[in-house]
């Protein structure tokens, strides 16, 4: 369902979506049976004149099993939810596939930097690519994020990857992504950080092999002046964003 | 009035003397019922407050950048202190008070039989520190910089460090007053655990206490079994906040992830700590106006006892994506679904109990049906956020924010609602109006959908929470989202104006109403056995004596479909149970 609101561009974002879905079906089933059965009983038993109530205590074997039984049902249902959640859990959160290409994101007060391993593909090399808010990547890659906070927590958010991760200070933080769409869409800042919160819009943008391989071109710096970035010189980074 | 309650000489009778004056009377009374009161209006006045808020920033989101009538343009700062004010007021000086001490001082003593709390200087002091703990987060917003604005989880750093969050001395405000209402409330539940074990009348056993009373008495022993890490947390919050320790500094060796556990092993039982007094209410009136005895007394008894125990283990399910070990989610994934089952057996015992019954549809009874109605929207939305798959797309967006406002409304707003028609002639001795009433009823149920059901939507389009600007962002800021945004926001300024018929109704009833006998619903409970309004001491000389349970409704054999707790056995041959 969710798809019709936001396009699926990673990897993992089916996966998502069908475990929504999967949900939604189940619960529906569930909530409008109780609904339905709720609005019946208002309506089915509403005073009458000279009718008197029941005496029911449901203390009664027969009685506790009608209550009962619809609770199995619904157990059994959860340990269904449950097991496809803890498969793509895994999928996303804890499995580390291999990667080709790898992207640090740092998360500060407020934008984000971030900086492509460039063309040799490591990080912290000459050739690194630093942007702020703006978030360059090849299609049908797989990705290593790491991810920083440099003040206050924030997360790390790309709605149409399905993605999120919140940032912390002091840690860093690792995960994965692997973009399969061509497009340009929202990042968002997902955890409270302060006045700007609102106000740390990015973007990413999924290139196709050949226009990202021109984009590196373009962009690889030729002077030293970048490697102060390399080195993550904290001072700098916030320097460069304020200037950003 | 006094003389009835000087005779029954209980020792704090001795503060009062014969001729009461304003101030012992309504002020520093020890009175129960009095001090009822004072956390009944103090909460109402704090929920105006908390409404103004979420009035304030929903015409902000709907109208990005214009000017709100009777507030003005609303900055970046002044949106996160609202939406955080909001919160916290919503939940700790809305909620808290009214649904726990309010109703737990004002029903517990009659609804068990007894004059008084046993420790009335204990609870008088509750409701005044719960007072200070209100004037100190007042007083927050208009100090230098403004109220704190870092969400009403104060994650830190931002709410440790002023240079992150930028308001100096808000934030350190709101913290005291959060730790100051939380004693009061420790100090309320205290004795509310003590009072119902100990004063019970003549012949109520255990299972023969209505289960509103029971509900506050297990909320009490979840608070304060869970609130003690999130005090010790606040006092590390406010040292790192005005004496530079480092308890969640990570360049001092702190961890702040260390916060959000301590808050969240206390913030997520404090969901039933308010869920379960408004459950207990729902069931109250259910009984009364179904005429049909609780189905399953003990079964909900245990249910909510099992939900207790297990909503100790779900806090993490707000930290999924917080940077916490992914393998945890594992566990507090399957105990938050687990959850889902006490809670949907409460719900379907409610249900059960209309079977059979002979349902009047009064204004009391339609706000405890809707909550069942609204709040089971509330809980199926909560699987949703509860698998840890889904809720790494969900998580801090909008289809959160319904979810548990779905939550929140039906205990807090609906619940308290119920209660007062019910309760008020009880209270004041007069019945509430009923045509007004049930305008009042339509007029917040339609629109409270109409505020949250596109909220669902839009979280479900990825629109983050707390976001100040939309129009900073193009994939949200689109005709149609922003037509869903408009449409939430009218609703809710027609559901504040709806309850303009409620507070006139109030008004006008305490002094106009319809006059209420002893007993006006036909229930069963003790509190109906007491005159209405109840004097100090509430049941004058003689004490009732309980013969049987709480929900006698419609027994065979019996003329009158109810029989009151107190009413003696006719005969030898019918048995109490």
């Amino acid at each position: 369902m969710l798809e019709y609101f936001l396009p699926r561009a990673s990897s993992f974002a089916g996966s998502i979506d069908h475990l929504f879905d999967l949900i939604t079906y189940l619960v529906m089933f569930w909530f409008l049976l109780t609904m339905a059965f709720f609005f019946y009983v208002v309506f089915r038993f509403r005073a009458k004149a000279g009718q008197k109530a029941q005496y029911v205590t449901g203390e009664k074997h027969k009685e506790k099993m009608a209550v009962e039984i619809p609770h199995y049902l619904i157990l059994v249902c959860d340990l269904v939810i449950l097991i496809y959640t803890f498969k793509v859990w895994h999928e996303v959160k804890i499995d580390m596939p291999e990667f080709d290409e790898e992207v640090r994101v740092i998360s500060q007060q407020w934008a984000w930097t971030f900086e492509h391993a460039g063309a040799d593909g490591i990080l912290d090399t000459d050739d690194d690519i630093v942007t702020i808010n703006e978030l360059v990547l090849k299609k049908d890659t797989q990705y290593k994020y790491e991810l920083q906070a440099l003040d206050v927590m924030h997360s790390f958010s790309i709605p149409v990857f399905r993605l999120k991760q919140d940032s912390i200070p002091g840690r860093n933080i690792y995960g994965h992504f692997k973009p399969i769409l061509e497009g340009e869409w929202d990042i968002q800042c997902a955890e409270m950080c302060g006045y700007g919160h609102g106000f740390m819009p990015a973007r990413v943008k999924i290139l196709p092999a050949d226009e990202y391989d021109a984009w590196i071109a373009a962009n690889t710096p030729a002077d030293a002046a970048n490697t102060a970035y390399a080195n993550n010189d904290e001072s700098e980074l916030k320097e460069a964003s304020n200037n950003g | 009035m006094a003389d009835t309650a000087t005779a029954t000489a209980v020792d704090h009778h001795d503060d009062h003397g014969h001729s009461e004056s304003f101030w012992s009377k309504y002020i520093f009374s020890t009175d129960h019922k009095i001090i009822g009161f004072q956390y009944l209006f103090t909460g109402m006045a704090m929920g105006l407050i908390g409404g103004f808020f979420s009035y304030v920033f929903r015409m902000h989101l709907a109208f990005p950048g214009s000017e709100v009538p009777f507030f003005g343009i609303v900055s970046p700062a002044a949106y996160n202190s609202l939406v955080t004010n909001h919160g916290t007021i919503m939940i700790f000086w809305v909620a808290m008070p009214v649904l726990i001490a309010a109703l737990g001082n004002f029903l517990i003593p009659l609804m068990i039989g007894c004059d008084d709390m046993v420790f009335p200087r204990i609870n008088r002091l509750s409701y005044q520190i719960f007072l200070i703990s209100a004037i100190v987060l007042i007083a927050s917003f208009f100090v230098p910089q403004g109220g704190f604005g870092g969400a009403w989880t104060a994650y830190p750093p931002l709410s440790s460090e002023a240079e992150y969050n930028g308001t100096p001395f808000g934030a350190p405000m709101w913290l005291i007053a959060v730790t100051l209402e939380i004693v009061a409330f420790l100090l309320g539940g205290i004795n509310f655990i003590t009072t119902v074990m100990n004063a019970r009348a003549k012949g109520m056993k255990l299972y023969d206490i209505p289960m509103v009373v029971w509900m506050i008495v297990i909320a009490s022993i979840l608070f304060m079994a869970s609130v003690g890490p999130l005090v010790a947390g606040a006092v590390m919050l406010l040292f790192d906040q005005t004496l530079g320790t480092g308890f969640f500094d990570p360049a001092a060796g702190g961890d702040p992830v260390l916060w959000q556990h301590l808050f969240w092993f206390f913030g997520h039982p404090e969901v039933y700590v308010v869920l379960l007094p408004a459950m207990g209410v729902v069931i109250e009136i259910i009984c009364t106006f179904a005429r049909k005895k609780l189905f399953g007394y003990k079964m909900i008894l245990y249910s909510s006892v099992g939900l207790g125990i297990l909503s100790f283990f779900v806090w993490a399910h707000h930290q999924f994506i917080s940077g916490v070990d992914p393998r945890a989610t594992y566990l507090f994934t399957t105990t938050t679904l687990l959850i889902s089952i006490p809670v949907a057996l409460m719900l379907f015992a409610m249900i059960g109990t209309l079977w059979g019954g002979s349902i009047r549809f009064t204004t009391a009874m339609l706000f405890a049906l809707s909550f069942i109605a609204e709040f089971l929207i509330g809980g199926v939305t909560g699987i949703w956020l509860g698998s840890s798959g889904t809720d790494i797309y969900l998580h801090d967006t909008y289809f959160v924010l319904a979810h548990f406002h779905y939550t929140f409304v039906p205990i807090a707003i609906i619940g308290t609602f119920s209660a007062l028609y019910y309760w008020f002639p009880k209270m004041f001795g007069r019945k509430l109006n009923e045509f007004w009433g049930k305008i009042h009823f339509w007029g917040t149920i339609i629109p409270f959908n109409g505020i949250f059901l596109p909220l669902f939507i839009l979280g479900a389009a990825g629109q983050h929470r707390r976001i100040a600007g939309y129009t900073a962002y193009p994939d949200l800021y689109t005709e149609n989202f922003q037509d869903l945004r408009v449409f939430a926001t009218g609703s809710l300024i027609v559901l504040i104006l709806f309850q303009i018929p409620f507070f006139v109704n109030f008004i006008v009833s305490l002094k106009r109403g319809q006059k209420a006998g002893p007993n006006p619903w036909n229930a069963n409970t003790l509190e109906w056995v007491a005159p209405s309004p109840p004097p100090h001491g509430n049941f004058g000389d003689d004490l009732p004596q309980v013969y049987r349970g709480p929900y006698e409704f419609s027994v065979e054999g019996r003329e009158e479909d109810y029989w009151p707790q107190n009413e003696p056995d006719p005969g030898p041959s019918e048995t109490s149970k």
